[in-house]
């Protein structure tokens, strides 16, 4: 009894604190004190807080090795796009359209390639990526490789925000129910969880699609916000860039993915001026991260008021 | 009837025309996916940055015929040298403190060395394309029955045939390839053996990497120019290739070559060349769907 109270205790000072922080951002933009430079690299963070946590579901959490995470990415953008941009349907129809579309996406693809391991998984989605934006590349509708202009900017704020959270607590709900503790089965032992009688190949392919639709939701976020899109923009350089963070945050690790999300947008805004250097930084991160901690920053620990209560010493 | 037969006959022509321009892409990709492949064999390990190793063989014999001077084919012994150097100490430095560690941990360690040397290139050298200088290599096209056959073509297929021969040789006949056999079908065996698994590891990448770097040289004077990102596609689709071809194989990964350069030309050829590079990626999702151990792979059961 006692517990539960605290727990609700506590979930009402977090929902306080995420109220608190999405009213002083809101608040900073609408009295202009933070600059544009500032918004665009808040609104690249929280794109990137999303595909990192979305393929750190499939990634870290289901432990299947998925590289073409901008492969749904593009398809995301280019769903939202078409829906807002050439058919006149408002901003939430593109969004939920960049979803269903990346979702599918993320089935068809998943369903034949998540019978493949490690590698030749790894090899696949990287190649399924690439075909997604080779073949956008060849569709003339949407302007083959010079891509869309002239998008109109509906990313804002609270959009942002709540697209954020949404993925975040899906994420976290899934991981935490019963599924998520089938899915976490398959990573530490596939052939262990299909002998306790879980159906593997479903629950990865349920844990792609989540991630999929995810990604195309960053999609179309970045596409109302940059203004254009070229299927360039999505190649697997972009899958590594998200990667990175996830590896760095460490393999199943939501809160992790969200830091090193955050940490990469700050690193990569700093480096601007100086592109061959942030990647020279990227490579030697993703080594020595490799060889010296390969369970990244946070390993497959949360940080959660449970982490905080124990460093002051309070309740566990 | 001459109209339909001369149709024919130039219908011939091209086919046999693009079958040559095949070979040589696919002599390119055969030395590039050999390499993949010797590395996968022996340490299960896909090594991304394979590519980029044949980047920078491309970049040393470019300066090595701009700076030194020397011949196309000193270039290319000089390449294979400084990359052989090059692959003994990357695998020594990233991926030897993780072989006993995960193969997802080995494949992101590959993926940060390849982003490493390309923007270690790009760091040193500039990002600009640079023109592979045509004064070592003049081109000349001979006329075979009505075939078009350039010296450059002759010089790839020839060379890559000699590497392939000499690399069976190594592989077949000296204790070195015997070693290296031996520690891709079972490692603890071999070092039971009393072979050096240390050894033999370093040598299969010195040998890939030599491989890789002559094909960067190759490419440099197929294609003309070098950039630090020029390792990429052509090491994903060699990478295909040694899937193609069934990976850990190295009879495959020559088959796989060949039949994706060919494959490409003739899409490129005959098709949209928009299309080419998907054709590649195509092929790799087509094969690991029908038959992920490839084209002469034996299927191997799953180990508990």
């Amino acid at each position: 009894m006692q517990e539960k109270k605290r727990n609700w205790l506590s979930f009402g000072g977090e929902v306080l604190i995420l109220a608190a922080i999405f009213t002083i951002v809101q608040y900073a933009i609408t009295a202009g004190l933070l600059n544009q430079y500032y918004q665009i690299n808040l609104a690249s963070m929280v794109i990137n807080i999303i595909l990192a946590v979305s393929l750190n579901l499939i990634n870290g959490f289901t432990g299947q090795l998925s590289l073409g995470h901008a492969g749904f990415m593009a398809v995301g953008a280019y769903a939202s796009v078409i829906m807002t941009n050439m058919l006149g349907y408002p901003f939430i129809a593109g969004l939920l359209m960049a979803c269903l579309a990346a979702a599918l996406a993320g089935f068809i693809i998943g369903v034949p390639t998540l019978r493949l391991k490690g590698d030749y998984l790894a090899i696949a989605t990287l190649a399924f990526g690439e075909v997604i934006r080779v073949v956008l590349q060849n569709i003339d509708a949407v302007n083959g490789p010079a891509g869309i202009v002239g998008i109109s900017r509906l990313t804002t704020w609270p959009w942002l925000f709540g697209a954020m959270l949404l993925t975040i607590l899906v994420v976290v709900n899934l991981v935490n129910s019963s599924y998520g503790r089938a899915i976490i089965s398959v990573r530490e032992d596939e052939i262990a969880s299909e002998l306790m009688g879980i159906n593997t190949t479903s629950y990865k392919v349920l844990a792609f699609v989540f991630g999929a639709m995810f990604a195309g939701l960053a999609g179309a976020l970045y596409a109302h916000y940059f203004y254009i899109i070229k299927p360039e923009t999505f190649n697997f350089l972009k899958s590594f860039d998200i990667l990175v963070m996830v590896v760095l945050g460490g393999l199943g690790s939501t809160t992790g993915a969200v830091i090193a999300a955050m940490f990469i947008t700050v690193l990569t805004a700093v480096l601007q001026s100086f592109p061959a250097i942030r990647m020279i930084l990227y490579a030697l991160t993703l080594i020595i991260v490799m060889i010296y901690r390969p369970q990244g920053l946070m390993g497959n620990r949360e940080l959660s008021r449970q982490t905080f209560g124990r460093i002051w010493g309070g309740r566990k | 009837m001459p109209l339909p037969l001369l149709k024919e006959v130039a219908i011939m022509l091209e086919f046999s025309q693009q079958l040559i321009n095949g070979l040589s892409l696919g002599a390119i990709y055969a030395l590039i996916a050999l390499g993949y492949t010797m590395v996968y064999g022996i340490i299960l390990l896909i090594n991304f940055a394979h590519g980029d190793i044949m980047m920078v063989g491309a970049f040393v014999g470019f300066y090595s015929i701009t700076l030194l001077g020397s011949n196309i084919v000193a270039a290319m012994i000089f390449a294979m040298i400084a990359c052989a150097i090059l692959g003994v100490v990357i695998e020594k430095i990233a991926y030897r403190p993780l072989r006993n560690s995960t193969r997802i941990a080995a494949l992101i360690t590959a993926i940060g060395m390849s982003l490493f040397l390309e923007y270690a290139t790009i760091f040193l050298l500039g990002p600009q394309q640079k023109v592979f200088p045509q004064s070592a290599f003049p081109l000349q096209q001979y006329e075979i029955m009505g075939l078009l056959i350039t010296n450059k073509d002759i010089f790839i297929i020839v060379s890559a045939v000699v590497l392939m021969i000499i690399l069976q040789f190594i592989i077949k006949q000296t204790k070195t390839g015997k070693a290296m056999r031996a520690v891709s079908v079972d490692r603890e065996a071999a070092v039971l053996m009393g072979i050096s698994v240390d050894k033999t590891i370093s040598i299969t990448f010195a040998i890939g990497s030599a491989l890789a770097a002559a094909a960067g040289v190759m490419i440099g004077v197929y294609y003309n120019t070098v950039n630090p990102l020029m390792g990429i596609i052509p090491g994903l689709k060699a990478f295909v290739a040694a899937v193609l071809g069934g990976i850990g194989l190295i009879p495959g990964a020559m088959v796989g070559g060949f039949v994706l350069g060919i494959l490409e030309t003739f899409v490129s050829g005959y098709g949209s060349s928009l299309y080419r590079d998907a054709v590649a990626f195509g092929v790799l999702i087509l094969i690991l769907l029908i038959k992920p151990t490839g084209l002469l792979g034996k299927n191997t059961g799953e180990k508990v």
